[in-house]
């Protein structure tokens, strides 16, 4: 998606004079790589209310939505610990992404090498960054407020990894689980952001460098399509995960005792506000107020739809009866595969991808994971990653005009206009976004924790596990009656 | 007053104590027809339990468990003599589904019963 900042200096008396003077022409051209001071006149009032809002919307995905769809999950004695550590992980990762986080994935790294996979340090704390300077959209001479841009990526920073606590539910010790946190957003999380989503903006991709190669990250330039985070939020943590539950091995009890989820009406509601928050990720990720955001709105609406009622159906089918707990699975499934797709399909192609994600994943939690006897506590493998690849790779077929996509947008003509489609060079390029995020997320991911618990310990003790994280843990329990 | 000691006019015996466990939904019809018995009072509590009625089964995301403790709902009531037998019939009446699960009544002798207001004793503080 992304960006390209500009040095704000001076930029608000010069953006006035330049205000003025597109008053006067009703219809300016298009102004090829605009100054600092051009681009600061470029600003959308109605783009930055949507890009604000947008971001409260995806806190809500965090808090509570996220911490309460996986704290019913969980049993009694465990629930205030999944809500902690997801309140504090979005607390923590605030920090960080504004220490280093924002630069390390948005900004230019001046080492050549290292520019492709991870940004530079030009802008820790947030240096150089102000009110008057800007972040590219998707449209030619199209900005929006830099901090807008800031705050609103800073939301997806932080609910990737609060969706990995799912994979760790019920043994995982509190302050090892912070470390690891802030390590895999500054190895992993970043990177990745950086190599997806990263690049100069629609007015300066081809022009900025002196090579004549375009300005963006790895996947970015490869022509990778990722709308508003498969592969970089759902498919990075849910593989993150699915290393932790192996490492961290099953939960004292598992598949001996009963885990029944404690509370499936917080499940509802924690999956109806992801629901409801998942319009400010997929439309906000739009960056923009227009058609286009109001495309992922609606793909986002009822790929969801799709999803709630094809798990309901494999439940009816498999097991007899349609269960809550399935809707409420499928519904994120389908807003987890709708979510690389959301601006570049259909919706019809969208209701579709909602239908077919949902047997997948239902097959994966229900057949796969006992069949190879994991305990991803949570399902944040059986949903979110593979979710997240069924819906990346849906991507590179839905977005062909064909089936009703937007198709391909050629970014190295000015303006930037539609370019010709070719589905399998796109599905090659969207596996190998799959592959690059399911190696490194997963590769550090097991470095981390084993060099965590050597250090620190990762798990609680045997008794612990027992009593319950949120005594033992936190001293507090999350209800008292 | 030595230890062991009651104090002057305390009553005790003449009276039952009255457990039932029975179906949760019965517990308004039951307490209707007991409250009609003239019974002035019941404590009732939410509780778990398996007899002869056999377990669920929950399935989670795939996961099946079976529960064999099912929730059922705890009456104690106490009673005089009298009115005990009165008692535990309309309660076997009034709770009974004719299925298993229906629950079961137990009765024991009460040594005696204090109203904490006023410190009476005996059948007269119920």
């Amino acid at each position: 998606m992304i960006r390209k900042m500009m040095c704000g200096l001076g930029a608000l008396g010069a953006s006035m004079m330049a205000a003025t003077s597109a008053f006067a022409d009703a219809t300016p051209a298009l102004i090829k790589s605009p100054t600092a001071a051009q681009a600061a006149t470029m600003v959308n009032k109605g783009d930055t209310t949507w890009m604000l809002v947008s971001t409260v919307l995806v806190l809500m995905m965090s808090i509570p939505a996220l911490a309460l769809f996986y704290g019913g999950l969980v049993r009694t004695k465990n629930m205030l610990s999944v809500l902690m550590q997801v309140f504090m992980i979005i607390s923590i990762g605030t920090l960080v992404w504004i220490f280093w986080g924002y630069s390390e994935a948005f900004s230019t790294n001046s080492n050549a090498t290292l520019a492709p996979f991870v940004g530079g340090l030009s802008k820790a704390f947030l240096h150089g960054v102000d009110s008057t300077t800007v972040a590219a959209t998707f449209s030619n001479n199209v900005y929006i407020p830099e901090y807008a841009y800031v705050v609103f990526q800073m939301t997806f920073a932080i609910i990737t990894p609060a969706l990995i606590v799912g994979s760790l539910a019920d043994r995982v010790k509190f302050w090892p689980l912070m470390l690891f946190v802030v390590l895999w957003m500054t190895i992993v999380y970043f990177p990745i952001a950086h190599m997806v989503w990263y690049w100069a903006g629609p007015d300066y991709y081809f022009t900025t460098a002196s090579t004549n190669a375009p300005d963006g990250g790895y996947l970015f330039n490869k022509g990778a399509l990722d709308f508003a985070g498969g592969t970089v939020v759902h498919i990075n943590a849910g593989i993150a995960g699915m290393v932790g539950c192996l490492f961290l091995g099953k939960r004292v009890g598992y598949g001996k005792e009963p885990m029944p989820p404690h509370s499936l009406t917080m499940t509802m509601i924690g999956a109806s506000l992801l629901w409801v928050g998942w319009f400010g990720f997929n439309a906000g990720s739009n960056l923009e107020a227009n058609g286009g955001a109001a495309l992922a709105f609606i793909n986002t609406f009822v790929a969801t739809a799709a999803a709630a009622v094809s798990w309901a159906l494999c439940d009816q089918f498999v097991h007899g009866k349609p269960s809550m707990l399935g809707a409420a699975s499928g519904a994120v499934a389908g807003l987890v595969a709708v979510t690389p797709a959301s601006g570049y399909a259909g919706p019809i192609g969208s209701i579709v991808l909602g239908l077919a994600v949902s047997p997948i994943c239902f097959f994966f939690v229900g057949v796969v994971k006992s069949k190879f006897n994991y305990d991803d506590a949570l399902d944040v493998f059986g949903v979110h990653c593979i979710g997240g690849i069924v819906g990346a790779l849906a991507t590179g077929i839905l977005d062909n005009p064909a089936l009703g996509g937007p198709g391909f947008v050629d970014y190295s003509k000015f303006p930037a206009g539609v370019g010709a489609y070719d589905m399998v060079a796109q599905l090659k390029v969207q596996l190998t976004a799959i592959s690059v995020t399911l190696v490194w997320s997963g590769g550090v991911s097991a470095v981390l924790y084993f060099a965590i618990d050597k250090i620190f310990g990762l798990r609680p003790s045997e008794e612990a596990e027992r009593e319950g994280l949120d005594i033992t843990e936190h001293g507090e329990r999350a209800y008292n009656y | 007053m030595a230890a062991g000691e009651w104090p002057a006019g305390f009553k005790g015996a003449g009276m039952k104590f009255i457990i039932a466990i029975i179906k949760p939904f019965k517990l308004d019809e039951v307490r209707e027809a007991l409250g009609a018995l003239g019974v002035a009072g019941m404590t009732v509590t939410e509780v778990k339990g398996f007899g002869r009625q056999k377990g669920q089964t929950e399935i989670y995301r795939g996961a099946e468990y079976t529960t064999n403790m099912l929730p059922k709902v705890k009456i104690e009531i106490a009673a005089s003599d009298d009115l005990a037998p009165r008692v535990v019939e309309t309660i076997q009446q009034t709770a009974s589904t004719e299925a298993i699960g229906d629950g079961k009544i137990f009765v024991i002798d009460l040594a005696s019963a204090v109203r904490i207001r006023t410190g009476e004793s005996g059948d007269t503080a119920l």
